[in-house]
């Protein structure tokens, strides 16, 4: 069974619907990207799949996203476990108003995560992707451990996770917006992931990345998929190409062409969808 | 083309003028101040209370009305910030909703607009109906009323700053309103609350109208919340309506004293809100 699923999903702001009957299965453990022209309602789907829709006003959603099994617009869900299981990646990367450390420990500390847990959580991670995957010039046994081992564990391995741990391993207690942007972003999924997350979602990640840190971005990505089932917006159809396993297109609010990424991109069945892809529109 | 030459630097000197103007009145105050003052103050005039027929020109210090006046001011500043805090984080769309807050901002900004002696006398009324003398807790009070619209709507100008993508963001790693806003919005925000509260410190310590009724005045150093207490204002009036010349340039003495101390409590907010802002994100 599919993590996430939806059907007949309606999302309208006001009066004016943005989303109309989506229905769609995300696969597991693979890169899905959507696509589309700006003001499609790309977002408005990612943001949906964690309910961060839920924090704008005059919002409905109508229709079903089911995640592992259960509706999350269920009234009785829990928005705060589904959050957890579900991380998010925003367009431009915000960090935490706090050290580079603290924005790694922050969502372990809040859903209360520590010493045993911890280890367990990192361990099962690291049956997919070992450490010792994630040095390519061979992992320097850490001196410094301090007061909590695990904790400091977790953050070199989510940092490694992020391809940013080199860049800042000497610098763990600064504040964090003195890093890159680029290295922000990474810091953010490192962030995202720490909270234990089955699924990433990540709206146009490197959309205010220099072509580098995007690079690093969507190498990070590929690696990841091992574990996660990772859903990327983006609006850049060269991007979708390189990282995309699985498609899915948008246009207008209405979801017209879903399939595996070579298929989309070298047989797309819809005209809309030739003339996205061939560039007629954009 | 000329015209709008013309036009670009009249403006300009209007500018400078208007520069030089607000430095004139600050240099003038100073000065006058100084020059007035600064012959009669002396170190006896700090640490010493009044003596007897100290109004008349004889020997003794204003100890009473500095202690009394840092007294008033950081109780007041305490009291304001404590029940400010929560008003300025209420007022955030995720509690409140916009109609409501917009009500709120409104009344404070009619209670900011009220004159001091209103609450004084206010606050008197609240005293004599509940069997209350003239007391430094009263003047506390008074004080704190007078503070608090400064207080709550400074701080709320710095937290509507702050990023919604950032608060997403916390909202994304599964945090609840409470946790986001405490361990985020509040970090964000402290620079600003540090500015506010010292706006309100500032108002409050020079305040006269307020606490004439409701911390009265006394040559003594308050012992405990229930006695009446001198204060800088209240003794720069005293003394500058004596008809004796020594006395009234101890008045000036005493206005310095005050000018000092609302300098040195902006310096060190200032410093100490540099080291805070660290971590902030803009």
């Amino acid at each position: 069974m599919p993590h996430i699923s939806l059907s007949n999903l309606t999302i309208s702001y006001g009066n004016q619907k943005v989303l109309q009957n989506i229905t769609v299965d995300i696969p597991n453990n693979e890169i899905t990207t959507i696509i589309g022209p700006s003001g499609c309602g790309k977002t408005t789907l990612l943001k949906s799949l964690n309910r961060l829709v839920d924090l704008y006003e005059e919002i409905h959603v109508q229709g079903e996203v089911r995640i592992d099994g259960a509706n999350i617009y269920d009234p009785k869900a829990d928005v705060l476990a589904l959050r957890k299981k579900v991380g998010f990646l925003s367009q431009k990367p915000y960090p935490l108003p706090m050290s580079i450390r603290d924005n790694i420990t922050f969502g372990p500390r809040i859903h209360e995560m520590n010493g045993k847990n911890l280890l367990c959580q990192i361990q099962k991670l690291e049956k997919h992707i070992p450490i010792d995957s994630l040095c390519p010039n061979g992992r320097q046994k850490e001196t410094k451990l301090g007061k909590n081992p695990e904790m400091a564990y977790l953050v070199e391995y989510y940092l490694r996770l992020a391809g940013l741990w080199d860049e800042v391993r000497e610098r763990l207690d600064a504040p964090a917006t003195q890093l890159s942007i680029g290295q922000q972003q990474r810091l953010a999924l490192a962030r995202a992931l720490a909270v234990e997350p089955e699924v990433v979602l990540a709206d146009e990640p490197t959309s205010a990345l220099d072509p580098i840190s995007a690079q690093l971005i969507e190498k990070q990505f590929k690696i990841l998929k091992n574990y996660y089932t990772i859903v990327v917006v983006t609006h850049i159809l060269r991007q979708a190409r390189r990282i995309a396993d699985y498609v899915i297109f948008f246009y207008l609010g209405e979801l017209v062409e879903h399939g595996p990424a070579e298929q989309v991109f070298s047989a797309p069945r819809d005209p809309r969808t030739r003339a996205y892809i061939s560039g007629e529109i954009s | 083309m000329k015209k709008r030459k013309a036009e670009e630097t009249v403006f300009k000197l209007l500018m400078i003028a208007s520069i030089t103007l607000i430095l004139c009145i600050l240099a003038g105050v100073l000065t006058v101040i100084v020059i007035k003052g600064a012959s009669s103050l002396t170190l006896a005039m700090l640490i010493q209370t009044p003596e007897g027929g100290y109004y008349l020109g004889k020997g003794g210090g204003i100890a009473n009305a500095i202690i009394g006046s840092f007294y008033l001011a950081f109780g007041a500043s305490l009291l304001s910030l404590l029940f400010g805090l929560p008003v300025a984080f209420a007022l955030q769309k995720e509690y409140l909703s916009p109609r409501l807050a917009h009500l709120t901002r409104l009344s404070l900004d009619i209670l900011w607009g009220i004159p001091s002696i209103v609450y004084g006398a206010f606050g008197f009324i609240i005293m004599v109906y509940l069997g209350l003398r003239a007391s430094l807790l009263g003047g506390i009070i008074a004080l704190a009323l007078l503070m608090l619209p400064i207080t709550i709507r400074s701080i709320e100008e710095v937290i509507r700053m702050t990023p919604p993508e950032l608060k997403e963001i916390s909202y994304a790693l599964g945090t609840t309103r409470i946790e986001t806003t405490l361990s985020v919005v509040l970090r964000q925000a402290i620079p600003g609350i540090m500015t506010g509260v010292l706006l309100a410190f500032g108002r409050g310590i020079g305040d006269a109208a307020s606490i004439l009724f409701t911390a009265g005045y006394t040559d003594y150093i308050p012992r405990s919340l229930f006695d009446p207490v001198a204060s800088l204002p209240l003794a720069i009036f005293f003394q500058v309506a004596t008809p004796i010349p020594e006395v009234q340039q101890r008045a000036y003495a005493s206005a310095f004293v005050l000018l000092v101390i609302v300098f040195l409590v902006s310096l060190i907010s200032r410093l100490l809100s540099r080291r805070f802002s660290r971590h902030m994100v803009r």
